[in-house]
């Protein structure tokens, strides 16, 4: 169950907690790289967008700014986190990590490199949507429990729209599925096997603009901020948080960045697999599957949502609605029903 | 008592307290939630009988999308629980017996299934590499082909049904037609005249004075 060398390691334990110690400092040494990256792309965020606005960005906080995440980690610390008096006080408190938990959850089966998954289930794919579902409530209670009107409108929108998105990358994930006859997101990569050109976004290619799409819709990024749209409610649904309270919310948002943009690269690019895999001209280092293929991938669709969010004016509400349920649903389902005749008749990559 | 009864017990005394949880709460919102409580340590129990398809679409289903809804309708209608509770006494026997009914239907359940013999012992590990996913979806697709479809179909009858009941026709609504949007051209909105740069302007007749020009 758990490798060698840790098992030599952990001799002197009985062997249920081996695996207890050896997954637990995994995932403290996930959750701490996920964060820091989350950290760095707070920075990532204000640099390009900088450069975007032909402004400078922060650079003041160590080289080229590079310290400025601590700095804020550490101001927001020493903030004081205000209850309002007539909120749900439990709920309140609860609500930012309701938030969090669930983003964190999901690396659990994310296929880091090639053959190593913390934790490798069969259902990974569902465990994901499961756990992505689950991150709303950490809005609609925030909204709620803060007990005033602002928040309370932001979790309505957060919800209602959170709720339309899910749809849509629910179908566009049941597209990944019947391509690779896998839920196990391992073998989703190993099925792309053979360059660039057999990764899936060519196949999928309406399925990936509905999934990147809508996943920037589910975290409330822009050009779907409306949760948080300033000119109208302030700041949505954390409105009344303050200090670390809002600070988890905040880091709830950027996992989930991660997140979305990881889930991408599985699924349509082929996680940690070379894009120049087969090509035999190029040198073998470059054909190997490596973890900074998945990095390379990962970073790529981080820096889309930072361009989109320079380019992109908000959304109004209901063009949101509109977009999410008439049309990313219809596109997903027929391009489903596209898919099936594909795989029945075996063309492109079903001809096996 | 292995680890495995333990997390067993420990998830179903939180199973038991969150469903108490959600008959007693006095705010409609925290009976809610103890709701979705209770789902996730089923799902945990389940996960416990490795069956971990259907603790995954628990979560996915009631939790992702049922309760969400739910919730959001608890929390736009101020429900008052002193007035729900107010027939408590009177509904009180008609309650207690729809649990008896309940309590007797799952023992002779159990009942039924320990006289077949399928007791602890028939309860066996299942082999490494053995996808639940994969087993249910067999099931589904041949032996139980037909009331899946019908089931399927009822849940469509079921959408269709509820949208067209809430539909309703509004007049004057200012919705934006998306679609002549986008296909409007610049001749629709636009009339280019040609005109030549210059023009030959007639000199006006001496009796007009300049100031009744229009």
């Amino acid at each position: 169950m758990i490798p060698e060398f840790a098992a030599n390691l952990l001799s002197f334990l009985p062997e249920w907690m081996q695996a207890v110690v050896y997954y637990g400092v995994i995932a403290v040494m996930l959750f701490i790289s996920v964060i820091l990256l989350m950290a760095f792309l707070t920075l990532a965020e204000r640099r390009v967008i900088g450069s975007i606005q032909a402004r400078i960005g922060p650079n003041r906080v160590g080289p080229f700014g590079i310290l400025q995440p601590f700095a804020d980690v550490l101001k927001l610390l020493v903030k004081e986190i205000v209850i309002p008096e007539k909120s749900n006080k439990f709920l309140f408190i609860l609500a930012p990590l309701l938030a969090l938990i669930p983003a964190l959850c999901t690396w659990a089966v994310m296929p880091l490199w090639p053959g190593f998954t913390v934790a490798d289930i069969n259902a990974g794919l569902l465990y994901i949507l499961a756990l992505t579902s689950a991150g709303v409530y950490g809005v609609i209670l925030a909204g709620w429990a803060t007990n005033s009107k602002y928040a309370f409108l932001g979790a309505m929108r957060a919800a209602a729209q959170m709720v339309a998105y899910e749809i849509a990358m629910g179908f566009a994930l049941v597209g990944v599925v019947m391509a690779a006859g896998s839920l196990n997101l391992g073998e989703i990569i190993e099925a792309q096997r053979g360059g660039f050109f057999s990764f899936y976004v060519w196949w999928l290619l309406p399925l990936f603009v509905v999934y990147f799409i809508s996943g920037l819709a589910e975290t409330n990024r822009a050009p779907f901020d409306v949760v948080e749209g300033e000119s109208e409610i302030v700041a949505g649904f954390h409105v009344e948080y303050s200090g670390m309270a809002f600070a988890v919310f905040f880091v709830a948002e950027y996992v989930n960045m991660i997140l979305i943009s990881a889930l991408t690269s599985v699924f349509f690019f082929g996680g940690w697999l070379s894009p120049f895999e087969g090509w035999t001209f190029m040198p073998a280092f470059l054909q190997a599957p490596h973890f900074l293929w998945f990095f390379a991938k990962i970073s790529f669709f981080l820096f889309c949502f930072l361009w989109f969010r320079a380019t992109f004016p908000r959304y109004r509400y209901d063009q949101i609605m509109r977009l999410g349920w008439k049309i990313f649903i219809p596109v997903t389902l027929v391009w489903i029903f596209v898919e099936a005749i594909l795989v029945y008749y075996k063309i492109g990559p079903w001809a096996a | 008592m292995t680890i495995t009864e333990i997390l067993f017990y420990a998830f179903s005394a939180v199973l038991v307290v969150a469903a108490l949880g959600v008959i007693t709460a006095r705010n409609p919102v925290h009976a809610a939630l103890f709701l979705v409580f209770a789902f996730f340590n089923s799902a945990i129990i389940w996960l416990l009988l490795e069956a971990e398809f259907l603790a995954i679409v628990l979560v996915l289903v009631y939790v992702g999308a049922v309760m969400v809804l739910f919730l959001f309708v608890v929390m736009m209608l101020d429900v008052d629980v002193a007035k729900m509770r107010e027939g408590f006494t009177r509904y009180a026997p008609l309650g207690i017996i729809i649990a008896v009914l309940v309590v007797v239907e799952i023992g002779s359940v159990v009942w039924v299934k320990q006289l077949e013999g399928i007791s602890e012992a028939a309860v066996t590990v299942t082999p490494d590499g053995y996808s639940n996913t994969r087993a249910l979806g067999e099931l589904l697709y041949t032996k139980y082909l037909y009331p899946f479809e019908l089931a399927a179909v009822l849940l469509l009858l079921a959408i269709v049904a509820a949208i067209v009941l809430t539909m309703r026709q509004r007049t004057g609504l200012k919705a934006q037609d998306v679609a002549a949007q986008v296909s409007v051209r610049a001749r629709d909105r636009i009339r280019i005249v040609k005109m030549d740069a210059e023009k030959e302007v007639a000199t006006p007749p001496e009796s007009q004075s300049p100031g009744s020009q229009p």
